[in-house]
This record gives C-alpha cells, sequence and structure tokens, in this order.
C-alpha cells in the first residue's frame, strides 16, 4: 500500500519536473548558444586575433596551431580570425534581411488584413505570385537586376522574405479584428491606425515573433547559401558563405577549413532555431 | 424629460458573404421599421431570442453598420457599449490600467497623471481596487472583466450606455452583481441604459420599460410590469409561459 501511494507521488513529482525542463530546454540552450556566438561576433567587430585579409604566404593551408586555431586558408589568412569577421557580415545581412521582410510584413499584413476588400484581394494575389518563387530564386533575380554587394544582398533578400511575414501578420488580423475589443476601441474614437499598431498589433507578436528567429535562420543560410554561389558578399569580404565555397576545393586536403565554417553556421542556425521554439513555448 | 436617442423607422441591412469578386451578395433586412425614444436618465429593456436582430440594432445605432434606412439622432456624444462575451471585449495584450485610460487617451488633452487618477478613480466605482490595474485580462474572473468593460464604457462619461447582453455570459451570482452595479452607477450618474438581453427576468429586474422584438420588429412595449402582468401579443405571452412553467419545474 505505502509502495503504491510512493509510486504516484514520484510519478507526480516527475511529471512536474519534466513539465518544467520542457518549458526551458529549448530557450535555455537557444539563449545560451546565441549569445556565446553573438559575444564572438561582437568581438570580432572590434579585435581579431589578425587581420582577417592579411596574407601570410609561410602559412598557407597551415593546419591547426597555436598561432592559428583553425588554421590558415590557401591564402595563408587566419581562418579563425576571418570566421569572427565573416559571422559579423552574415549576422548583418540576416538582420537588415529580417527587419526589411518584417517591417513591410507587418505594414502590408496590417493594411490587407484590417481592410480587405480589393486592397486585400490585389496585394494578396501578387503576395501569393512571389511566395510561389522560392526565396532565393527570387533573390537570384533581384540580385541579376541590382548587381552584387552587401546592401544589395539585404534588400533582394528582404524583398524575398516579405510574403511570409505579411501573410502571417495578416491571418493573425484577421484572426483580431472582428473581436470586442476592436469595436470597443472604435467607439471611444481610436482612429484605424492607432487601433492596427496599438490595438491589434501587440497580440501578433507572440506568433511574429517565432516567426522571425526562424526568418532569421532563413536568412543566415540564404546569405550563406548566395556568398556561396558567389553572388553575395564579393571577396575580399569575408562572409561565412563566401568562404564555404573557397573552402570546398580543399574539403579532402584540409577537412578542418570547411568543417570549421559549417560547425559556426550550425551554431549560429541552432541557436536561433532553439530560442524560435523557447519563445513559442513560453507564451 | 428630455429624448437622448430617437429612433425612427429604422431598417437595417445586412450583407452575407464577401463584397468582393464574383459573389452573389445575399442582403437581407433584419431590422423592420423600428422606432423608440430614450430618455434622459431612464432604463429602457430590449427582449429579444438570438438572431432576432437586436445586436444588428445595436451595431446600426453606434454606426457600426452603415445599410439602414430611417433616422438615428443622437442627443449626446457618441453612447458607449459594453458587450456580451467578456472574454473578447478586452485587450488581452493589455494591461487593466491601459485598457481603462485608453478612452482619455485617445480623446487627449490630459496628462498622464490625471488619466491614471480617473482610470483608478473608476476602477474603484465599478468595484475594482487599484491593483487590478497592473494586471492582465487573463488574470481576471469574468465578473470582474466585465466591471473593466463597464469602467472603460464610462470613461468618456457617456450619457448613455448600451449594454448588449452583458450578464448573460455570467454565473447568476455574478449576474445578480453586475445588474446591481448598472443600477449604482445608473443612479449615481444619471446614466441612461438600453439594456439587452433575451432573459426576460434581468430585464424584468432593472428596466423601466420594456421592448419585445420578434425577427426585426417590435411586437409589445410597455413599463416592465404592464408587459410582465398583462401581455398583448400572442409572442409575448407564450415567452412568459414559458419562464412560469420553467419556474415551477
Amino acid at each position: 500500500m505505502s509502495e503504491k501511494t510512493h509510486g504516484v507521488k514520484t510519478m507526480r513529482k516527475s511529471e512536474k519536473e519534466q513539465a518544467a525542463k520542457r518549458i526551458n530546454y529549448n530557450l535555455r540552450i537557444g539563449a545560451v548558444i546565441t549569445i556565446t556566438m553573438c559575444v564572438f561576433i561582437l568581438i570580432g567587430f572590434v579585435y581579431t586575433p589578425y587581420n582577417p585579409e592579411a596574407m601570410d604566404e609561410t602559412q598557407k593551408l597551415a593546419g591547426i596551431s597555436w598561432h592559428h586555431f583553425l588554421g590558415c586558408d590557401n591564402f595563408g589568412r587566419d581562418i579563425f580570425s576571418r570566421v569572427l569577421k565573416g559571422s559579423g557580415t552574415t549576422l548583418l545581412v540576416a538582420t537588415g534581411t529580417i527587419l526589411i521582410g518584417t517591417g513591410a510584413g507587418i505594414i502590408l499584413g496590417a493594411l490587407t488584413g484590417y481592410y480587405g476588400g480589393w486592397l486585400d484581394e490585389i496585394l494578396m494575389r501578387i503576395n501569393d505570385a512571389i511566395f510561389a518563387f522560392p526565396s532565393i530564386l527570387l533573390a537570384l533575380v533581384f540580385i541579376s537586376l541590382l548587381g552584387t554587394g552587401t546592401v544589395n544582398i539585404v534588400i533582394a533578400l528582404g524583398i524575398a522574405f516579405i510574403p511570409s511575414f505579411a501573410r502571417i501578420v495578416r491571418s493573425e488580423f484577421l484572426r483580431c479584428k472582428n473581436m470586442d475589443y476592436v469595436k470597443q476601441a472604435k467607439l471611444i474614437g481610436a482612429g484605424d491606425l492607432r487601433i492596427m499598431f496599438v490595438h491589434i498589433l501587440p497580440n501578433t507578436l507572440p506568433v511574429l515573433l517565432s516567426s522571425v528567429m526562424i526568418g532569421f535562420n532563413n536568412a543566415v543560410l540564404a546569405e550563406a547559401g548566395m556568398s556561396y554561389l558567389g553572388i553575395g558578399v564579393q571577396p575580399p569580404f569575408a562572409s561565412l558563405g563566401r568562404m564555404l565555397s573557397e573552402a570546398q576545393a580543399y574539403l579532402f586536403t584540409r577537412p578542418g577549413y570547411a568543417l570549421s565554417i559549417g560547425i559556426f553556421i550550425i551554431l549560429l542556425v541552432l541557436g536561433f532555431g532553439l530560442l524560435g521554439e523557447g519563445i513559442k513555448e513560453l507564451k | 424629460m428630455a429624448n437622448i436617442l430617437e429612433v425612427s423607422n429604422l431598417c437595417a441591412y445586412y450583407t452575407e458573404g464577401r463584397q468582393i469578386g464574383f459573389h452573389k451578395k445575399n442582403r437581407k433586412q433584419v431590422c423592420k421599421d423600428i422606432s423608440f425614444q430614450i430618455k434622459e436618465g431612464e432604463i429602457a429593456g430590449l427582449i429579444g431570442e438570438s438572431g432576432c436582430g437586436k445586436t444588428t440594432l445595436v451595431k446600426t445605432i453606434l454606426g457600426m453598420n452603415k445599410e439602414y434606412t430611417g433616422e438615428i439622432k443622437h442627443y449626446s456624444e457618441q453612447p458607449q457599449m459594453v458587450f456580451q462575451d467578456p472574454y473578447s471585449s478586452l485587450n488581452p495584450a493589455k494591461k487593466v490600467g491601459w485598457i481603462v485610460e485608453e478612452p482619455l487617451r485617445v480623446k487627449g488633452g490630459i496628462s498622464k497623471e490625471d488619466m491614471h487618477r480617473k482610470a483608478i478613480e473608476m476602477l474603484k466605482k465599478v468595484g475594482l481596487d487599484e491593483k487590478f490595474a497592473e494586471r492582465y485580462p487573463s488574470q481576471l474572473s469574468g465578473g470582474q472583466r466585465q466591471r473593466v468593460c463597464i469602467a472603460t464604457a464610462l470613461m468618456l462619461e457617456p450619457k448613455l450606455l448600451i449594454a448588449d447582453e452583458p450578464v448573460s455570459a455570467l454565473d447568476v451570482t455574478i449576474q445578480a452583481q453586475i445588474i446591481h452595479l448598472l443600477l449604482q452607477l445608473h443612479k449615481d450618474m444619471g446614466l441612461a441604459i438600453l439594456f439587452i438581453s433575451h432573459d426576460l427576468r434581468v430585464v424584468y429586474q432593472i428596466s423601466d420599460w420594456v421592448m419585445i422584438m420578434k425577427e426585426g420588429t417590435i411586437v409589445e412595449r410597455g413599463t416592465a410590469e404592464e408587459v410582465y402582468a398583462n401581455p398583448q401579443n400572442s409572442y409575448t405571452k407564450t415567452l412568459i409561459k414559458t419562464l412560469a412553467d420553467a419556474d415551477e419545474v
């Protein structure tokens, strides 16, 4: 009898513990990875062990050593310094992309979701048309129109990311706009803009925030992908994708070169992915 | 006493479906030739079953439904409203204090301190103390939410309050409290109330006079006692008989 009660008790306890763990698991690991990465990248902006663009003929494809943590590339540039600098570039591109994507997405989604009617029909059909292309293909088109360069990459990826955010915001606005608190706001004389951005927008944040995190990941990968294809960040500037494409020629002779960059990308994406999941669980 | 709201020969319509594209519009007449007046400081009851056009009538009176013929004359500022569902009438992302302050913020011309002070005063008036200002709606019960709704509606000091089934989503004990609160506010502030319900007894408790609505028309009107004691229309008779039967059981 006593054993039975004991069993029930421990089960309940472990369930509680599990629930507590479940809430924090993603968020904590995500936060730790992201913060560590961000500290690395921030340091990279101010200080790198070597000049990431300086070439040293004697150190061509040098292995891991005390002087060069991750060795040197085919021009004798310190890989660790370049990774630091490069992830900074990647992060900036991803941030810019997300800012453009969410900014325009929020405005478009709010207008179409709130007003509906012809405006909604026209904008959402255009949105569907853009959405039908993979975002990287779309960015390719924009790049061929705008030309290469870091700023152009941000604009191109940003535009390619607008439709998915516009959709998310629109569906949230559709959900909220018929709520009684919106009617109440109209009754007290609040204007449309105030209702959209002060009353409704905060209610879309939980959904928006987790999709921003996922979008951020996609942006990191898209930038890496485009730089890998050679249409992103141009040499001699470092970016993770750019370096990956340079490293592939030495995949068998110096696997550590490509691997160290790949691990950096994985950590960056993993950190934000877990953080996004964690935020989703929070609400 | 002067009229505060005059509705004459009001016919309201409701268009089904989307109004764009090639969808066939289906325009339904919901309210048919409705006329009534509400005087300053009186409580009018509107009784009708679900789907008889009560809510459309209210929307039309408040200017949220533009499809109507007839005349609606307001002799005061915009009337305010208390909604049926206290779970969707408070913004879940905002604190109670913010929600109650918002009418003043929109109106403008008031300092932050005054706004906060007035909001707290109003919360106290509806029976909530100031610690509620820091809570989110999800932390409140249905009755407390409805009190916050009433507080928000009264912030602009309207002369007329429209209460659309304000108690039908609440427990019976809480219903009594909210009705008591409305009656008290009516006395203290000289507030006129248009009280809408499908529950005859609730309306009977609170109203000076009542209207019975069926399928978009008003079939009977009079003081609450008259209608209750001596119904003329067959629909009213059935309503009261059902009530009496329910009481016997």
